[in-house]
């Protein structure tokens, strides 16, 4: 039941026709995991936490770099130094101390990504690197989960909300991750700090569409953005029969880490 | 020839001889070895793209790693 002044703090919701007294309290008893405390998961946090989903996990090992604070805006100058998870867990818990933010200070690996994933309804990636996107694909394909799926570079953002089993996965479109230093990463090739902002709340918005059920998910497209273009482009997919992980004959039955694909975006800083 | 190439109409030279593999060269696509190709709607094994040729009225997408979030 919601309280009086919860009825006055979500009340630009609970007028909504799609969310309602009913909606919010499905977002209260939400419970969404979001991996990565950097320059996704900064907004995603805070507007899910606003939002009142009930339950928020945040997951990063790191700590809160000067580097960070042009684009990672739950970060704020006096928490350089802090464990990011701490900081976001301050800034989310201040905006809405109804949340119960649940807080992961680790890397996630093949070793603890089931356990971390079970207790969640939705799965956000806002990690910075391939090892982790394989990582979150194949652990949410493997146990069901549905997440959305996010990256950026420079001035360009990408995301797509994978139902495993339903729509079509990150394996799908990349059957295996690109050879290590391949791909440049943001600390070498550079992000424009607003991007992460408008990736992120696409992301934050498709965790609150699945919690309330309503509206179409940005499944089975992919949904580019160019930010010097100012464009978005949504390219239809489908399911890739020789998919890896969900595929016809999959050869990826139990989760491991993409060892070629280890870099961490903020470890080559250090 | 005319394709469609990320949405946007585009003509190309005749080439009886041009695969997919080709197209990327000779476009000169970014992250040639990695892209990931879509070829009217169905996404194209790599192993395909030397063999597939290229036909009139193609819709092509190519799709990029983007591997950053931080």
């Amino acid at each position: 039941m919601l309280t009086e002044s919860q009825i006055e703090r979500y009340s630009r919701h609970i007028i909504l026709k799609e969310v309602g007294g009913k909606g919010q309290q499905k977002l209260f008893d939400g419970r969404v995991l979001i991996i990565g405390a950097g320059g996704l998961g900064a907004p995603i946090a805070l507007y899910l936490a606003a939002a009142g989903v009930g339950t928020i996990g945040i997951a990063d090992a790191d700590d809160v770099d000067l580097s960070n604070l042009q684009r990672q805006v739950i970060h704020f100058t006096q928490d350089i130094g802090k464990p990011k998870v701490e900081s976001a867990r301050e800034k989310m818990e201040s905006i809405n101390p109804d949340v119960k933010v649940v807080t992961y200070k680790e890397w996630i690996s093949a070793a603890n990504i089931a356990d971390i994933i079970a207790g969640y309804d939705f799965i956000i990636d806002g990690t910075d690197n391939f090892a982790a996107k394989f990582l979150i694909n194949d652990a949410c394909v493997l146990a069901g989960k549905p997440y959305s799926h996010g990256g950026i570079l420079q001035f360009d953002g990408q995301t797509i909300t994978i139902k495993p089993n339903e729509s079509a996965c990150y394996r799908c479109i990349f059957p295996e991750p690109p050879p290590r230093e391949a791909i440049p990463t943001c600390s070498q090739a550079g992000v424009i700090g607003v991007l992460p902002g408008v990736l992120g709340t696409i992301q934050a918005t498709e965790a609150i569409k699945y919690l309330l059920g309503k509206g179409d998910l940005l499944t089975n497209r992919l949904l580019t953005y160019s930010a010097l273009r100012m464009k978005f482009r949504e390219i239809p997919l489908k399911r890739n029969s020789s998919c890896p992980v969900c595929g016809d004959n999959p050869t990826i039955t139990e989760i491991k880490d993409e060892l070629d694909a280890l870099t961490v975006c903020d470890l080559n800083n250090k | 020839m005319n394709i469609t190439i990320n949405g946007k109409a585009t003509t190309i030279a005749e080439n009886p001889g041009r695969t997919i593999d080709s197209l990327l060269e000779e476009l000169d696509v970014s992250q040639r070895l990695y892209v990931t190709v879509e070829l009217n709607g169905d996404i194209l094994d790599r192993p395909a793209y030397e063999s597939t040729p290229v036909n009139e009225g193609d819709v092509i997408e190519f799709l990029y790693f983007m591997g950053g979030g931080c």
